[in-house]
């Protein structure tokens, strides 16, 4: 279970309730995501209670509690790339990976996201895969990229 | 720590003329996080490579960002004897014609950008003569772009830590008059002067004391201190030290967006470099006068950037602001007197320290003192990240600076204050950017991202846009916030689907009066800003769509139709194939034609149309 090699990574936090969000993100860090047997190992850590833990893990966007794939396709919903037509990049990837924004392909290789902003925005439309931008995007290019990807 | 200083600085400063002054050439890639994206990390490889079987010593340098996004990757090369030469859009079949340069062959001059330095070559401008830099003065920006931020020795041969220095010497309210002369405001947003809310913490009573660095970044669409901080760390960790030994603070924390690898990559290494040269450490504010700093990364919420939500979320809590007073910097984390500063705040006050406070107000206007920079994007010609003094209008930013707007349209609107702003009519061009005059007009300078829009920008989505992001980004905490913003999107989106109905405009006004007055804290007290704006300059625009059932910018979906024109189809069929709903029918080199009765409007067709025979048009919804 994935609970049993945690211990590592908790290790290295001291145990006070102010560190629970680097907790939680190097918990999430190693895992890909908080599965919930988890939160109650976090919270013994922390020496909070258990409704704390998921309390702040679920006001914060960048905690999820389900599997993501291997490759994080976040789509970026900022100002730039609004303007920059990011809606039809959003669009084209839903329809290129076959997934909704927020689900995960089931071969579990791609998982579909937005984000609020890459700071990139000088070159919007943007996406990042994993950490990396790529950037100046058109609903062709996504298309090329992942229709690659995909066979 | 003093002591030692001088020495650092004269090893830093051969070390950086042994870079200058090369006799190998010298080649500087911009590898931020921009520059990455546009492909230069594939430039580095290949000049690399090409470089490496040669019989020729080179020198490469990462470099942060010089500001010109859209000429990104960008590499300067130096050789000895001649002009730096930066060099513009370096693809990999670009980077292969500059490396034959280095190697010998000619400049290839029509990739050449400006020359950089005291010489020049003919033909090609002055970096500070072209157009993008020609309004700007780079101060904060000085070092982005230019040294190694992964060097501490760039950073001190050109003049880091030389403002702590001076402020060690000087007693506390030598500093505090330092910055109050200096007119520095905060750089965040709300533009509060830097040294009263200093001189507030240092009279607040208590024992220990906090200074925060707010590197949250929220606004969706700027990026000024990402590329401060992946550029020039070490401005940012010297003006933090300074506000630790004027307030009297032994800890400081940076907090920065998790969305931010790269900037907190290189803050890490920045951190423990200043701790191997003794800048932090225990004995950094002299001897044994602590001053270390933490870097903690946030967690995804736009409401963090909050002074008093960072503090929760700092101590371990979910982000939910608390009613100020006491402000943060009376109580502050874990109850202490706490100050907290944007990144750009505390690289100026390094600036300040360094150089003083008549050099720095030199610029800026009788309130607003200084330089800013500003994250310049949208429909214009040249985004980046540029800086000017304040003072400077937008019209000479949107179009000196950046060219104007792109691709042929009509100027439409600026946005400046990001989701807590407002957007600007092409007339308003012509105000001064400073805290009050655009406060004045109904917007705010925030902390200095510009998106420029061109006619094809629906003002209506665009409002119902930034309601979308404050709903999602409303803690939750206060009724009309959390209930308000939720209300107001629902109307935009019913104007923008074709629901709207007229009493829709004065529920909308009425509305976002309540959502201003009842809310705790400036996310819900400015989220109506991007409608009140709307309505107050492009008001016409909300009418058409409800009474004249049009989008005069033909974007809202339930307001257009895509149409083939006859007289530029030629049938190549390349439209047909893409339709994700197969609704173009045509057969090889015949018109084509569109089904509106399945067609999702996904724009495929008119994205791939190189004929330009596919038309929006408006049509009622
Ligand atoms: C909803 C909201 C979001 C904010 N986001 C940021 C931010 O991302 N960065 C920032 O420096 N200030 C932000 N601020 C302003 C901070 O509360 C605070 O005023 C600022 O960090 C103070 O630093 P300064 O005086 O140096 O500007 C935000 C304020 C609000 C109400
Ligand atoms: S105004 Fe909105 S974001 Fe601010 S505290 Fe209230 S509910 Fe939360
Ligand atoms: S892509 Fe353009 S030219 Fe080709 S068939 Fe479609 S409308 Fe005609
Ligand atoms: S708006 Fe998309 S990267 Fe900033
Ligand atoms: S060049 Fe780096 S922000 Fe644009």
């Amino acid at each position: 279970m994935a609970t049993t090699n945690l211990g590592p990574v908790l290790s290295a936090f001291e145990r006070r309730p102010e560190s629970l969000i680097p907790l939680l993100q190097s918990v999430q860090e190693s895992l890909g995501y908080l599965p919930p047997d988890v939160l109650g190992t976090v919270a013994r850590h922390a020496r909070v209670p258990r409704s704390r833990v998921y309390g702040v893990a679920s006001f914060y966007s960048q905690f999820r509690f389900n599997p993501v794939g291997r490759h994080r396709v976040a789509v970026c919903r900022g100002t730039a790339c609004h303007v920059g037509g990011a809606r039809f990049i959003l669009e084209q990837l839903e329809r290129t990976l076959e997934i909704l924004e927020g689900q995960t392909t089931e071969d579990m290789e791609y998982s579909l996201e937005t984000v609020a902003c890459i700071g990139c925005c000088g070159l919007a439309p943007c996406i990042s895969v994993n950490d990396e931008v790529s950037a100046k995007l058109t609903p062709m290019k996504v298309r090329k990229q992942f229709k690659k990807a995909r066979k | 720590m003093t002591a030692g200083f001088d020495q650092l600085r004269q090893a830093a400063e051969e070390q950086w003329e042994s870079l200058t002054a090369s006799d190998t050439p010298v080649i500087t890639v911009g590898t931020a996080t921009c520059g990455r994206s546009a492909g230069a990390l594939d430039t580095l490889d290949v000049l690399r490579g090409e470089l490496a079987g040669r019989d020729l010593e080179c020198r490469f340098v990462e470099v942060g960002c010089l500001g010109p996004c859209y000429a990104e990757p960008l590499v300067t090369v130096s050789l000895p004897g001649a002009a730096t030469v930066c060099f513009e859009s370096v693809n990999i079949k670009a980077a292969r014609k500059i490396a034959a340069y280095v190697a010998g062959g000619e400049l290839p001059e029509e990739l050449a950008f400006a020359t950089i330095g005291p010489d020049s070559i003919p033909g090609i401008p002055d970096l500070m003569d072209t157009p993008v830099m020609k309004g700007q003065v780079r101060r904060v920006l000085r070092n982005c772009g230019v040294i190694d931020p992964g060097d501490i020795r760039h950073s001190l041969a050109r003049g880091a830590y030389s403002g702590l220095q001076r402020a060690l010497e000087l007693d506390r309210d030598a500093r505090i008059e330092e910055l109050d002369r200096s007119g520095l405001r905060g750089r965040g947003g709300a533009g509060f002067p830097v040294s009263r809310k200093w001189k507030f913490c240092i009279d607040a009573p208590g024992d220990t004391r906090y200074i925060i660095c707010n590197a949250d970044e929220g606004d969706p669409g700027a990026f000024m201190n990402r590329s401060l901080l992946e550029g020039d760390p070490h401005a940012l960790l010297e003006g933090m030290i300074i506000a630790g030994l004027t307030i009297g603070a032994a800890e400081g924390f940076i907090y920065c967006r998790a969305e931010y690898p790269l900037a907190l990559g290189r803050l890490a290494v920045a951190i423990e470099q200043a701790e191997q040269a003794g800048f932090l450490g225990p004995d950094a504010l002299g001897p044994g006068r602590p001053f270390r700093i933490k870097v903690k990364e946030g967690a995804g919420a736009f409401v963090c950037g909050e002074e008093t939500a960072l503090i929760a979320s700092l101590e371990g809590h979910r982000g939910m602001p608390r009613p100020r007073p006491p402000f943060p910097a009376v109580s502050g984390l874990w109850g202490c007197p706490t100050v907290i500063n944007n990144v750009e705040t505390l690289a100026s006050v390094a600036l300040i320290f360094q150089h003083g406070a008549a050099w720095y107000a030199e610029y800026g206007t009788e309130r607003s003192k200084g330089t800013k920079t500003f994250a310049l994007v949208g429909n214009v010609k040249r985004p980046g990240l540029v800086e000017v003094p304040l003072g400077t209008t937008l019209r000479e930013m949107i179009f000196d600076i950046g060219g104007g707007v792109s691709s042929g349209h009509r100027f439409k609107a600026v946005q400046t204050g990001g989701p807590s702003g407002g957007c600007l009519p092409e007339d308003k061009l012509d105000i001064p950017v400073d805290y009050e005059s655009l406060q004045e007009a109904g917007t705010i300078m925030g902390s200095g991202g510009i998106v420029v829009m061109d006619e094809r920008t629906c003002m209506v989505d665009f409002a119902r846009f930034f309601l979308d992001f404050a709903a999602d980004e409303s803690c939750g905490k206060c009724g009309p916030c959390r209930l308000g913003t939720r209300q107001l999107l629902r109307i935009l989106e019913d104007i923008t689907q074709g629901k709207g109905s007229p009493s829709d405009l004065e529920l909308l006004e009425g509305l976002s009066h309540n959502v201003m007055r009842g809310s705790l804290c400036g996310l819900g007290a400015t989220a109506p800003n991007p409608v009140l704006t709307t309505l107050r300059y492009f008001r016409d625009e909300y009418v058409a769509h409800i009474e004249g059932r049009t989008c005069p910018a033909l974007a809202c979906r339930d307001y257009i139709a895509f149409e083939i024109d006859g007289e530029n189809c030629t049938g190549c069929t390349a439209c047909a194939l893409l339709c994700p709903v197969d609704g173009i029918a045509g057969a090889k080199e015949e018109l084509h034609a569109i089904n509106a009765a399945v067609c999702i409007k996904c724009g495929v067709c008119s994205d791939t149309c190189t004929f330009d025979a596919v038309q929006t048009v408006g049509v009622s919804p």
